[in-house]
């Protein structure tokens, strides 16, 4: 079989005031897009702790994508903020321990008016983690 | 003590004392709990009449800091993180009584860690701390057979310089010098720590509490030569330990390949603070529909899992406060360099924060707070 057939799987761990409404909003708009993208809802991108993210990825995602409100939008003032530093130091982590994640994990902003955006954002995720194929760690036994 | 006795406006006092360092250490903590000032100490001690093993006690009688005593406050030995101990203590709240603590740098960093994770109170605890030469690894003192080393660790201290014996953390130790004690005791490289000893008097609570200990005040700046040597020996000496732990997934996998999942390395590090680790919960406890599940996605899967998972997200979880103790790997069953790699992966999460534990208890740890504008590379 050719290399295309990859088909990426990637958690989504969409925040319920922004992402998670545009990805809806995409849906309703019938908005073509690749099917890649599996949606956890979490209340806040704050609350995506940063074992959430290597639970996703030992259980075999070959991306995970963080979606939150932008700078100054957040429902809990600062829950994206906080985000952003947990994606940084895993983002780290990952660099330091040359596990070649640092590329599979992508934290957005999308507000919830921004279902193209969205798209935008999935497709090219998408793109990027067919590039780079499926994920080392998802079938390695020895984890 | 008023909150405010670790303010950094106090110049601090050297005092010059014509008594060796053990001596010196001994006397003042021994005039502490006789003057009452504070109402124990907390140091090393040999159980058991002096034949048994070794471990950090509460001491309220002045008889046990007599050169016979039970306490030996300068033993070169970490049976546990005092930083961890010292949160036990203090956790509800600040002690009624005063509490002096001989405890060395990287505990000193631990305990300062712990307060600002809500879990301790510096308020009336002591710090007293040393110029570290290191310590020897927990085996070294089965059968009591650590003080046949000591001559030779202590000769080593006098020239600055650390046994190769030492556990190879300390050996790569960057934060030796402690770092918010109220009193320092000068060990390294003091040529004459036999017959005479510097205190460092740092704090105004440190400079109370030790009015009592009979020195001259000098005014000399601390010889620094024997730190400096140290500081770039050990610089080198973690180049080579962190060069020596292989990165990459493979090497990892490798590296791990022999943990049997203990969890001792969570168990005695003083960072890992939580009552009940997500990794010794429920949430990990597999059903056994997991290891059909994964047979059947993988083809396979190792027996007990979780053991780069449980590295990984303890990482994610406390790198940033990693103090570079080096009881992880002190204690691990299977000889894993667990704190090399925990110290190499705190070093550059640490950095990307500009953050280092334990050097200031006003210092926000990175993960509870953040900035307006800053990482615009990591939103994409």
């Amino acid at each position: 079989m050719e290399e295309q057939e990859f088909q990426p799987a990637i958690v989504g761990f969409l925040c319920n005031w922004c992402t998670y409404a545009a990805a809806d909003s995409a849906g309703v708009s019938r908005f073509k897009m690749p099917p890649s993208v599996m949606v956890v809802r979490v209340m806040c991108s704050g609350r995506v702790d940063p074992l959430f993210v290597l639970t996703a990825f030992f259980l075999g995602a070959d991306g995970v994508l963080i979606s939150g409100c932008w700078p100054g939008q957040c429902h809990y003032q600062v829950g994206n903020l906080q985000a952003r530093r947990r994606t940084a130091l895993l983002k780290s982590i990952f660099d330091t321990l040359g596990l070649e994640l640092e590329d599979r994990l992508r934290l957005s902003w999308i507000s919830s008016s921004e279902a193209p955006r969205f798209v935008r954002v999935v497709k090219a995720f998408d793109r990027q983690i067919t590039d780079l194929g499926p994920s080392p760690i998802r079938d390695e036994l020895f984890l | 003590m008023p909150e405010e006795a670790t303010s950094s406006t106090f110049a601090s006092e050297r005092l010059h004392i014509n008594k060796g360092a053990e001596e010196t250490v001994r006397e003042l903590l021994r005039s502490l709990l006789e003057s009452g000032k504070v109402d124990a100490v907390l140091a090393l001690g040999r159980t058991g009449n002096g034949s048994g093993g070794v471990a950090y006690s509460l001491f309220r009688d002045p008889a046990a800091f007599e050169a016979d005593g039970d306490a030996v406050p300068l033993l070169p030995f970490m049976p546990a993180n005092a930083g961890g101990l010292l949160s036990r203590l203090t956790l509800e709240g600040a002690l009624d009584e005063p509490v002096a603590a001989m405890i060395r740098p990287c505990e000193l960093r631990a305990f300062v860690e712990l307060v600002k994770l809500s879990q301790g109170s510096l308020d009336n605890v002591l710090l007293i701390s040393s110029t570290c030469g290191g310590v020897y690894p927990l085996d070294a003192d089965i059968d009591g057979r650590l003080e046949e080393k000591l001559p030779e660790y202590w000769e080593g201290v006098a020239r600055g310089e650390l046994s190769d014996d030492a556990r190879p953390t300390c050996r790569a130790c960057q934060h030796f010098v402690p770092e918010g004690a109220d009193i320092t005791v000068a060990l390294l490289g003091e040529a004459d720590l036999d017959t005479e000893c510097t205190l460092q008097l740092n704090t105004e609570r440190g400079a109370t509490f030790a009015s009592e200990v009979e020195g001259t005040p000098i005014s000399e700046k601390p010889k620094s030569e024997a730190i400096d040597r140290s500081q770039s020996e050990r610089e080198a000496f973690r180049e080579e330990l962190f060069a020596g732990v292989g990165v990459g997934l493979k090497d990892l996998i490798h590296t791990f390949g022999r943990c049997i999942g203990c969890h001792g390395c969570k168990t005695v590090c003083p960072i890992c603070y939580c009552h009940l680790c997500y990794f010794d919960s429920q949430n990990c406890e597999r059903p056994t529909g997991y290891y059909e599940g994964e047979l059947v996605r993988k083809g396979g899967l190792r027996v007990p899992s979780d053991t780069v998972y449980f590295q990984l997200g303890r990482m994610a979880h406390m790198a940033v406060s990693c103090v570079g103790c080096g009881m992880c790997t002190d204690v691990c069953p299977a000889d894993i360099p667990v704190s090399t790699l925990f110290s190499k992966v705190g070093a550059a999460a640490q950095a990307v924060f500009d953050y280092e534990p334990g050097r200031d208890v006003a210092e926000e740890i990175p993960l509870r707070t953040f900035e307006e504008e800053e990482f615009a590379q990591v939103a994409t």
